[in-house]
């Protein structure tokens, strides 16, 4: 008995031990997971679920088509949309809204010419509603798309055409600034008739059943395990191209990702910032910055929530900077507007250097605004039963717990955290079941528009049923207004009064964390920050 | 027999019919649409979509146009992954899930069977107490824990096999012993409890003092008596390797059956939840089964008993 009591002792100590020293970590000598310069290793956390210029819109799918296609455009490392299949910058009428872009001689990876006409078909498939695409809705901006879409018009009404094999011509239905970011998203990729056809439903989801006319091509791909891209003989700017082979591999777990990236067996990944610590001050460490601004909606169809004080209150009464720093700890920055810090404004400037935001924090001022509100409501105390509602992602429920925290301190407001799955959290928002909701948006584009009417008075996505007659008119204006210095001044005017009137309490511009080995060369990021750019990417390892 | 193995199939269908009913009507109650990018979706396009899918007809509708593929062998096509075969998916993610599994069951069926037969001959010394203590972590520590320490340890710090993903034999070893671990400890327990009890039977005595020798006795007339409950506990056992699997495939980044169904539960791909849910019931459905005719080919007395009573 005695001997037994001792084994067991020994096997815990033993356990304690192992989990003990599992918490620190042992550097390997670095190399290159591929084993030399040429192969570039990384990691994704989902399987891509459709590789169809159309129908594609999750990220692992457009990391892949932005390395695997090109559209008209490409932008660089700044942001700026850059000749890519079209040879130059395009010819924009003077009305602003009619383009025309030259190809350049460009090939797919078969051989065949990239034609004007592979824009068309793609477009307009994307556009048909048969095609189910739950992106068409970005082709808008062209003239007819909409009527298309929705049936009340025929293709060849739609204004995209072929002048030629290469020559495309675009018309517009507004002028809109922000078409030439348009041309670089995955969504603007050309297609080939013949091979949509040839496949039929099978098109795009398998690596053979695509044809690529970007950098790399798609060599293999196994479902739920791994993709293989390789350099595409056929891309026109190959000489830029320095990577033989990109291996993605799929894998959901983060700490299984640290384990392969510690191993070197991977030379990149994205991590969460429960793993943040580990490479806290390492060259390792890379911030990838969204374009993608988070914030919180307060049900304004309660009396409570229509008060403007009581709305101003709990924007003073959260002290986002910490937020940021102590629960978040991804660097994203502390938010006092809309805009996210990389926006665009004019050609020069970002919208923030033109229109710099004040982060709020100032208990006793909340103090104050909040007993004053309650005075308003004619209240001696806040409503009984008030709820936070966001999703049920780790970080998420950290937050929700310390705006919680941050109002009962300052304030002495109590809400419930409820924390729900994703699909559930749109549901709530849409019937307006909430009293302040946790909510985000990733820009499309990078022009302010593509927050801006988001608060329109009776959007879908303006949950908390703000309406200012002010902002709707300017918003709605910016969108037909040709002249862009005027339009810019609006929208930053309309973000100023989203911010007065308290429609919503900015939190921060998101970003996310990335590891990368310290060889790893020539990497970048599209400005909305979903999307890597490998066309460039180099390995410089030396033994 | 086979009049008892009928009964049981058409039982069987019975029960699967209702899982499957269950199912349909639990997953479209899930809040949301399968949609993707519904949060972008401006709605009118949203009911576009929906109506493109036959998602906004009556619920009772879908249902009979479910059933109605399904007597066609006809799985559908997922949603999340649009247009993939689910029947297609389930067979890529199944052999993954598979093998790990398998490997697993038998990894943990010798070791475990040998610490048995081990501590039940040698009862109170180090061996018996090595196992019983091996048994006692292997039930309390969960599958996941083990997988993290492997992966850790053997994958990271030791660089003898690759922490995680998928592609080589060398892959699936880490998988398998975490998913053994369980088994191991359980089957060992079962073998030695029964052992000892069959050990101190009469005929054993009996066998010996004829002139058998102790390897002969233990294997033909220890071994096979005292295996019979223990197959009992192999179907409790695959059930756990099969659920358990769900997070040891996640750590080590295994392409199979685990991440297909938790991702088309939270994507509401109502095809592919419905395609792994009676794809799982009836895996489990069909392993008690053969466990239960195995059952009955390993001890006479079940299958008289069976005959008895219809």
């Amino acid at each position: 008995m005695n001997k037994k009591r001792l084994l067991s002792v020994l096997a815990f100590v033993l356990i304690c031990a192992l989990l003990l020293a599992s918490c620190g970590f042992e550097g390997n000598a670095i190399k290159p997971a591929g084993g030399d310069n040429r192969t570039f290793v990384l990691a994704e956390s989902a399987e891509p679920p459709n590789l169809d210029v159309s129908k594609s819109t999750d990220e692992v799918s457009s990391r892949i088509l932005n390395n695997t296609m090109e559209g008209l455009l490409r932008q660089d490392r700044n942001g700026r949309p850059q000749p890519a299949i079209a040879a130059q910058l395009p010819q924009v009428s003077k009305d602003k809204r009619t383009y025309t872009f030259t190809l350049r001689n460009a090939r797919w990876s078969d051989g065949k010419p990239v034609r004007a006409q592979d824009f068309v078909f793609s477009w307009l498939r994307t556009l048909n509603a048969k095609t189910k695409s739950e992106y068409a809705f970005i082709l808008f901006p062209i003239q007819n798309a909409e009527e298309y879409n929705a049936g009340k018009v025929s293709a060849s009404q739609v204004g995209v055409k072929a002048l030629d094999d290469s020559h495309l011509q675009v018309k517009l239905k507004f002028p809109t600034p922000y078409f030439m970011e348009l041309c670089s998203f995955t969504t603007f990729m050309p297609q080939r008739e013949d091979i949509v056809n040839q496949y039929g439903s099978e098109y795009a989801l398998e690596a053979n059943r695509l044809i690529f006319n970007g950098p790399f091509t798609l060599s293999n791909w196994e479902h739920e395990a791994s993709f293989t891209l390789k350099k595409n003989s056929f891309y026109w700017d190959q000489r830029k191209v320095r990577l033989d082979r990109v291996e993605g591999k799929i894998i959901k777990d983060v700490a299984s990702t640290v384990n392969l990236y510690s191993a070197n067996r991977l030379d990149f990944t994205e991590i969460n910032p429960e793993f943040a610590a580990i490479f806290e001050g390492k060259s390792d460490r890379t911030v990838i910055k969204e374009m993608a601004s988070w914030y919180i909606e307060m049900n304004q169809t309660k009396a409570f929530f229509k008060n403007l004080n009581i709305r101003k209150s709990i924007n003073y009464g959260i002290d986002k900077r910490s937020l940021t720093k102590r629960v978040l700890k991804n660097d994203s920055v502390p938010a006092g507007g809309l805009m996210p810090t990389h926006m665009k404004g004019d050609e020069k400037h970002k919208f923030r250097e033109l229109s710099p935001d004040t982060v709020l924090y100032d208990p006793a001022k909340a103090k104050q605004l909040y007993a004053a509100g309650l005075k308003e409501l004619g209240l001696k105390r806040q409503p009984d039963r008030l709820e936070i509602v966001g999703d049920d992602a780790d970080s998420s429920k950290k937050q929700m717990e310390y705006i919680k925290e941050q109002l009962r301190k300052n304030l002495g407001l109590q809400v419930e955290v409820t924390a729900i799955p994703f699909k559930q959290r749109l549901q709530r928002g849409k019937r307006q079941q909430f009293d302040l909701l946790i909510s985000g948006w990733n820009a499309d584009y990078n022009d302010p528009m593509t927050f801006s009417d988001l608060f329109l008075s009776g959007g879908s996505y303006n949950r908390g049923k703000w309406s200012n007659p002010t902002y709707d008119q300017l918003v709605r204006k910016s969108m037909t207004n040709p002249n862009d210095q005027e339009r810019l001044a609006d929208l930053m005017k309309a973000e100023k009064i989203l911010i007065q009137d308290a429609a919503i309490v900015p939190l921060y511009y998101r970003s996310r964390l990335g590891i990368k080995k310290p060889f790893v060369k020539g990497i970048y990021w599209i400005s909305t920050g979903s999307s890597y750019v490998l066309k460039e990417t180099y390995l410089d390892w030396k033994k | 027999m086979t009049f008892y193995i009928l009964r049981r199939l058409i039982l069987m269908m019975v029960t699967l019919l209702l899982i499957i009913t269950a199912t349909f009507f639990l997953v479209h109650s899930l809040p949301g649409t399968p949609l993707k990018n519904e949060e972008k979706l401006p709605p009118e396009i949203r009911d576009q979509i929906l109506h493109e899918y036959g998602l906004d007809q009556p619920l009772y509708v879908q249902y009979f146009r479910f059933m109605g593929g399904l007597f066609k062998a006809d799985l559908g096509k997922s949603l999340m992954y649009d247009g993939r075969d689910i029947s297609q998916m389930l067979k890529e993610r199944f052999f993954a899930s598979a093998f790990i599994g398998f490997q697993g069951i038998l990894i943990g069926l010798i070791i475990g069977g040998g610490l048995g037969i081990l501590s039940a001959l040698y009862q109170g010394r180090w061996i018996d107490n090595f196992a019983t203590s091996t048994s006692v972590l292997g039930v309390s520590i969960p599958s996941f824990v083990l997988a993290g320490l492997l992966s850790f340890w053997v994958g990271v710090k030791w660089g003898i096999l690759p922490p995680a993903l998928w592609g080589s034999y060398a892959h699936t070893i880490m998988p398998s012993l975490s998913l053994s671990v369980a088994v191991i400890a359980q089957f060992s327990r079962y073998v030695r409890t029964e052992l000892v009890e069959v050990l101190n039977q009469d005929y054993i005595k009996t066998a010996r003092a004829k002139g058998l020798s102790k390897a002969a006795v233990i294997w033909r007339h220890g071994l096979r008596n005292a295996l019979i409950p223990a197959v009992t506990v192999l179907g409790p056992l695959t059930v756990n390797i099969l659920t358990g699997s769900l997070v040891v495939e996640k750590i080590f980044g295994v392409p199979g059956m685990g991440a297909l169904f938790v991702d088309s539960i939270i994507n509401n791909d109502y095809t592919a939840v419905l395609g792994t849910t009676i794809f799982y019931s009836l895996l489990i459905m069909i392993s008690v089964l053969l466990i239960d005719i195995l059952y009955g080919w390993i001890d006479p007395r079940i299958r008289v008993a069976g005959r008895r009573g219809e």
